[in-house]
């Protein structure tokens, strides 16, 4: 019983406001660097991008104590299980945030050795594209990821909103059969 | 004075007769034959730097050939194509002969397609540099003279365990036997005109075109002392990739080894705990190998699939 299943009705919507605010407010990433992302996002907590201005600087060493994992860098497949545990044994709510090409669809490394995206073994709430990108794209990433964490709706608004995502998804077209698209 | 000075204080009294006469004449006959050779002295001063001129002319190993030495000729346009230093000049010294591997034509990718590259034509050649002759030169030839005396002691026999000596761009490789590769390193490493004390690794090379020997396990040491360092490679067949371990000698080799048994498929007999170190545990293959496929997934843009690079339309 959190605050997660609370019931439907305008009380509800003024929770999520608030919720939302509180949550987005203080966003700790986990200290997790994979490759050479790992560099800007370490730059990006430096004086000059300050991502403490998003109440962010506490880079934890712990999963225990963080609320978003920044996969910065290629997965590789020998990496992927740890990655994995990283994810769980992180108190909900938790985010994950994809820094990079090679995060994000494998980049440049189509090969046995990387996985072909972290979204093959953990859920990506935002993707990042860039190789690597700059600690501002990353920051910008942070704010929209910000933004996502405030409109995110609680208890049936959640459940709901779950299930028309999963209809659009099924209801959607499938890349390959985009034929004529390709610019 | 001096006469009596350079007789002996047990002498006769014949030495300090007037009447022999001869004593002095003795004396001074040295002296003159001391003076004639004073005009060879110079000569033979001259005669070790002139040996060291001529050594400083040489090409010292591990250093270019100076710039004027060389010049285009037919050998060093061959040389050119197999990516091989053009060297001394060929008429004074004679290439030794290449050992032609592998010849591979056009680049990565699936042949018998159309090539738009126009890098089809495209020929390189996997050669092996054949064995030296003596004189190695530098050190070299100590080094192989020692581990020879060594070896021959030990009642291995030089000639059974080092199967060839290759000098190539400057550098000492010593193409072992895998039975006694054990003890060429203890050699290696314990004999005080040797010591090479350091090993710098394991490393693992394939040839899959090269019938008998597709496996080469490739050990660089190093000799602090002596500032010298040489390569030893072992070569063995895909069908019995067997060597034993070295790391009874060089204790620094066992992730090295572990490494080159994670990626080229090498087993090291007698290694303490040989199991994978870079790729997963449950890992299939050997995935250095040339024959491994690279893998990868058709990547879908909108309508369009770009195939993984190894199945992509060749550029060959």
């Amino acid at each position: 019983m959190g605050i997660e299943e609370a019931p439907s009705g305008f009380l509800l919507t003024t929770v999520e406001d608030l919720v939302g605010y509180f949550r987005k407010a203080s966003l700790w990433p986990v200290t997790f660097g994979l490759a050479c992302c790992a560099i800007e996002m370490m730059a990006a907590g430096t004086s000059r991008y300050d991502i403490s201005r998003l109440g962010m600087e506490v880079f934890r060493a712990s999963p225990r104590q963080s609320d978003l994992m920044i996969v910065a860098g290629r997965v590789s497949q020998k990496m992927a299980p740890v990655v994995r545990q990283v994810y769980d044994q992180m108190a909900g709510p938790k985010w994950v945030l994809s820094m990079g090409v090679c995060a994000s669809s494998g980049g440049m490394f189509n090969n046995y050795a990387i996985v072909q995206g972290v979204d093959h073994i953990v859920p990506v709430d935002i993707y990042l594209p860039g190789c690597p990108p700059r600690p501002e794209m990353l920051l910008h990433a942070i704010l929209a990821l910000h933004q996502q964490i405030q409109d995110e709706p609680l208890g049936v608004n959640r459940q709901e909103a779950a299930r028309k995502a999963q209809e659009a998804a099924m209801a959607a077209t499938p890349t390959s059969h985009m034929t004529g698209l390709l610019r | 004075m001096s006469d009596e000075r350079t007789t002996p204080a047990g002498g006769t009294p014949e030495g300090t007769d007037p009447t022999t006469g001869t004593k002095p004449e003795a004396v001074s006959s040295p002296r003159e034959d001391a003076t004639s050779p004073t005009a060879d002295r110079p000569t033979e001063g001259t005669k070790p730097t002139a040996e060291k001129a001529d050594a400083s002319a040489a090409v010292k190993p591990g250093e270019p050939a100076p710039a004027g030495t060389q010049r285009t000729s037919a050998a060093a346009l061959e040389a050119g194509s197999q990516n091989l230093p053009a060297g001394p000049d060929p008429t004074t010294a004679p290439r030794t002969p290449l050992d032609i591997v592998d010849v591979r034509t056009g680049m990565f990718g699936v042949s018998g397609t159309g090539d738009t590259s126009g890098y089809g034509g495209l020929v390189r050649t996997v050669a092996m540099p054949g064995p030296s002759e003596r004189p190695y030169g530098g050190w070299f030839d100590e080094v192989v003279d020692v581990l020879a005396e060594v070896l021959d002691e030990s009642g291995t026999g030089y000639a059974a365990a080092v199967e060839s000596v290759v000098v190539d761009r400057g550098e000492l490789t010593l193409n072992i036997a895998r039975e006694h590769l054990v003890e060429v390193a203890q050699a290696l490493r314990d004999d005080p005109d040797l010591r090479f004390e350091l090993s710098l690794g394991v490393s693992g090379v394939h040839f899959p075109h090269d019938a008998g020997r597709e496996l080469h396990a490739v050990y660089h040491v190093v000799s602090v002392t002596h500032g010298r360092r040489l390569r030893l490679e072992v070569a063995v067949a895909e069908g019995d990739p067997h060597i034993p371990s070295t790391t009874a000698v060089y204790p620094a080799n066992d992730w090295h080894e572990r490494e080159t048994w994670d990626f080229f498929g090498i087993v090291f007999d007698g290694h303490p705990g040989l199991a994978r170190i870079e790729m997963p545990d449950d890992w299939p293959g050997h995935p250095q190998r040339k024959d491994y496929p690279l893998g990868g997934i058709p990547v879908e843009y909108k309508g369009a699939t770009v195939p993984p690079p190894d199945q992509r339309r060749s550029y060959s």
